[in-house]
């Protein structure tokens, strides 16, 4: 399997804090790829770094193997990376379908001009891309809120908004940084599928950050740990479950 | 904002649903109303069809309003739309109206050609002035256009005074259209005077010499009815030169009615060849023929900014506003946009400067000042900011309050606010009486409803479509 994104030992620092220090894993194309580890390892300033809204003082970030370290997040978004947020981060005063059809802001082409006079291609496209958000909205089965200001949705309901937005962008490599933090069990089940689909039926790279450990065990192929910014440990779920640095740093106090 | 549908009215496809009028009785009343706009004039006093249903100062009123809507509109997509801010933008005014001015009166552009240039060079000023919201916002950002608001008026007053009369006022050339009629040719001789009758203000006559064969330096002397000698500078008149500074050809709009007479004389033993050739052009000179180019514009404008807000560019400019990091991981340049959102506000604070310029045919600096750029705030904080009839709103009730309702109170007023303030000089009372009514307006309404009127009108329509069910 090519291989779709190398972390190429970076190093990020704020101040005294080694948020990541030399962190290296590769995430082969079309596989779901978790990181775990426990709070304030590093593992949302990872995200932040694939993505580009932080800057790593060392190391390199190579997607589909071009080096992208210095890029804007706005053109890596282009390139086919896409996110969902910790704590959320939608447009909370617009309805569910208007977060969507900003999402494909890079596969439309209307500029201000074409936009203004909303005549033939412009129209054409506009309605194009509906369809598609229309088929992501019944892909997720959030037909029922599609209209609903995103605001007054409960917590899991705007998690899921959120993944539809992700995948509004139609990208190639999607990052997840605690999907089913705050759900109930139900809620976490259909995240679970949907994530499954996604990368079945889309052939989707995932990167996956969660801390319910059964369910990254359940549905991820391959796993990294890191604690205190350095990656203690990496494998298949059968073999983290059995490393005993892994154990000792995380497993072993999710026991207790 | 989700869009309510009246009851009983579902959409059936994605074109319905994504169209801004919902029904063909919304779209019905809309018309109704363009038409009723376009009306305004043939019922006033000095109408063609001499009606006097409606005052003649109506007339310039809906103009004014017209033209502020189109400014404060483009306030809105930059401060509603994109949440960036500007303090500056009576100073972009001031760029459209002497850019277009100067134009006219110097490069002689038509107002044709001057209205979409003097855009485009607002545009790129407005540009310019946005270059700091890539560093900072909110209210550092303010005070960098704040400086727009400083700088441009002096580079206008001072440093080209002689372009635009610095602080006198500046006149300006009513739009033609034409000219496109000939209907005379005369061949003039030495110091002969030639008469011709000009009178109607619509279709104007335009006068042109054209001078060939000069063998000495020739003068060409315009009188106008009132007997005065027009000098090369007025604005009615372009005149162009040979290299050794003889008139080649001089053309003027004579768009006062009377008797006007032009001679053309060699100095001693001169010769020349001169030939008077009479057109006719459309004029707008007068309210209501402005009316006519200012507000089909203004509701062109508005047409084409709701077509903006509602697809692509609209949607980057309010990701932008809601979320810039979300914006950003999207895939939407954030700085590029902001950017696009200062250059379209400039275009149609531009535009609204050049429409004020030929408008009053006389400009100002006294009309661009700071006073101006918070007015317009105001009137779309009041009008509701980020709705697309926010800068409808916002100007019109402010303008109706200062030149209908104000007026109205002023004796009121004046006999009221010295007893509720005894110790302030009643002088400066009454002065006061327009900013007092003004303030007061804007604090009950950031106090009752900070989202404005447009808001307020959003909500009340959806009740009346959702009757006869209220939930
Ligand atoms: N913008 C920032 N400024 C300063 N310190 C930061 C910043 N972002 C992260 N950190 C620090 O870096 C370290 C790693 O934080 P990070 O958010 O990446 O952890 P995490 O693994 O995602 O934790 P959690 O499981 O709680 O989400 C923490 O010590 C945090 O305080
Ligand atoms: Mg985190």
């Amino acid at each position: 399997m090519p291989v779709k994104l190398h972390v190429d030992k970076i190093s990020l620092s704020f101040g005294g804090i080694k948020a990541l220090n030399e962190v290296e894993f590769q995430v082969n194309a079309g596989e779901i790829f978790a990181v775990i580890g426990p709070n304030g390892a590093g593992k949302t300033s990872l995200i932040n770094s694939i993505n580009g809204f932080y800057h790593p003082q060392a190391g390199a970030i190579i997607f589909e193997g071009s080096d992208i370290t210095h890029m804007p997040p706005y053109k890596r978004a282009a390139l086919g990376i896409s996110r969902t947020f910790q704590n959320i981060a939608l447009y909370t005063n617009a309805t569910v379908l208007d977060n969507l059809m900003a999402a494909r802001h890079i596969h439309m082409k209307t500029g201000m001009l074409s936009g203004a006079l909303f005549w033939g291609a412009a129209q054409r496209e506009e309605l194009a891309h509906r369809r598609r958000v229309e088929e992501i909205i019944d892909f997720l089965e959030m037909e029922h809120i599609r209209k609903s200001i995103v605001g007054t949705l409960s917590y899991g309901l705007r998690k899921l908004v959120e993944l539809g937005r992700a995948l509004a962008l139609e990208p190639t490599l999607l990052l997840l940084d605690e999907p089913m933090a705050g759900m109930n069990i139900e809620e976490k089940e259909d995240m679970a599928r949907f994530i499954l689909d996604i990368h079945e039926l889309q052939g989707t790279t995932i990167m996956l950050i969660e801390h319910d450990i059964g369910l990254v065990m359940d549905i991820s192929h391959h796993i990294a740990v890191i604690d205190f910014g350095v990656k203690i440990g990496e494998g298949a779920p059968a073999e983290i479950s059995r490393d005993e640095a892994v154990i000792a740093a995380y497993l072993g106090e999710e026991e207790h | 904002m989700a869009n309510i549908h009246p009851a009983g009215v579902f959409d059936t496809t994605y074109e319905q649903d994504m169209s801004v009028d919902r029904t063909a009785r919304d779209k019905l009343w809309k018309n109704l109303a363009f038409v009723a706009l376009l009306l305004v004039p043939l019922a006033s006093v000095s109408g063609p069809l001499e009606l006097g249903w409606i005052s003649d100062q109506y007339v310039g009123l809906i103009a004014r309003i017209s033209i502020f809507v189109i400014a404060v509109q483009g306030l809105n997509i930059l401060v509603g739309y994109t949440g960036q801010i500007s303090l500056g933008h009576a100073a972009f005014m001031a760029i459209g109206a002497y850019g277009s001015a100067i134009m006219a009166r110097e490069l002689g552009f038509s107002f044709w050609t001057a209205l979409p240039a003097s855009a485009l060079l607002t545009g790129a000023i407005g540009l310019l002035f946005g270059l700091p919201s890539l560093r900072v916002k909110g209210f550092y950002l303010a005070m960098a256009t704040l400086a727009a608001q400083f700088i441009i008026p002096w580079v206008l007053r001072y440093p080209l005074e002689d372009l635009t009369g610095g602080p006198r006022p500046l006149s300006v050339p009513a739009p033609i259209i034409g000219p496109f009629v000939a209907y005379a040719d005369d061949e003039l001789t030495d110091g002969e005077p030639f008469a011709f009758q000009a009178g109607d203000p619509y279709f104007v006559d335009v006068i042109s010499l054209e001078l060939t064969d000069a063998t000495a330096y020739t003068v060409v002397e315009l009188v106008n009815p009132a007997g005065d000698v027009l000098p090369y500078g007025d604005v009615s008149m372009t005149v162009s030169r040979d290299s050794a500074g003889n008139i080649t050809r001089l053309t003027y709009i004579a768009s006062k009615a009377g008797e006007y007479q032009a001679v053309v004389r060699a100095e001693a033993g001169g010769s020349f060849k001169a030939v008077v050739r009479r057109s006719k052009a459309l004029s707008f000179a007068t309210d209501i023929a402005m009316y006519y180019i200012i507000v089909p514009l203004a509701v062109l404008l508005m047409f084409l900014a709701r077509n903006i807000i509602r697809t692509r560019t609209g949607r980057a400019f309010v990701s932008v506003r809601d979320n810039d990091l979300a914006a950003e991981l999207l895939g939407i340049n954030v700085f590029g946009y902001k950017l696009r959102a200062f250059f379209l506000s400039a275009v149609y604070a531009g535009i609204a400067g050049c429409l004020l310029a030929f408008e009053r045919n006389s400009l100002s600096l006294y009309a661009f000042e700071l006073d101006i750029s918070i007015e317009m705030l105001a009137m779309l904080i009041i009008g509701g900011a980020g709705f697309p009839l926010g800068a409808m709103f916002g100007v019109t009730f402010i303008r109706i309050l200062q030149e209908a309702f104000i007026p109205f109170l002023r004796p009121w007023l004046a006999d009221f606010l010295p007893q509720l303030f005894p110790f302030v000089d009643a002088v400066n009372i009454t002065s006061a009486i327009n900013p007092i009514v003004f303030g007061g307006a804007l604090i009950i309404f950031l106090a009752l409803e900070p989202r404005g009127i447009a808001h307020r009108w959003e909500v009340l329509k959806a009740a009346w479509k959702l009757r006869p069910y209220a939930y």
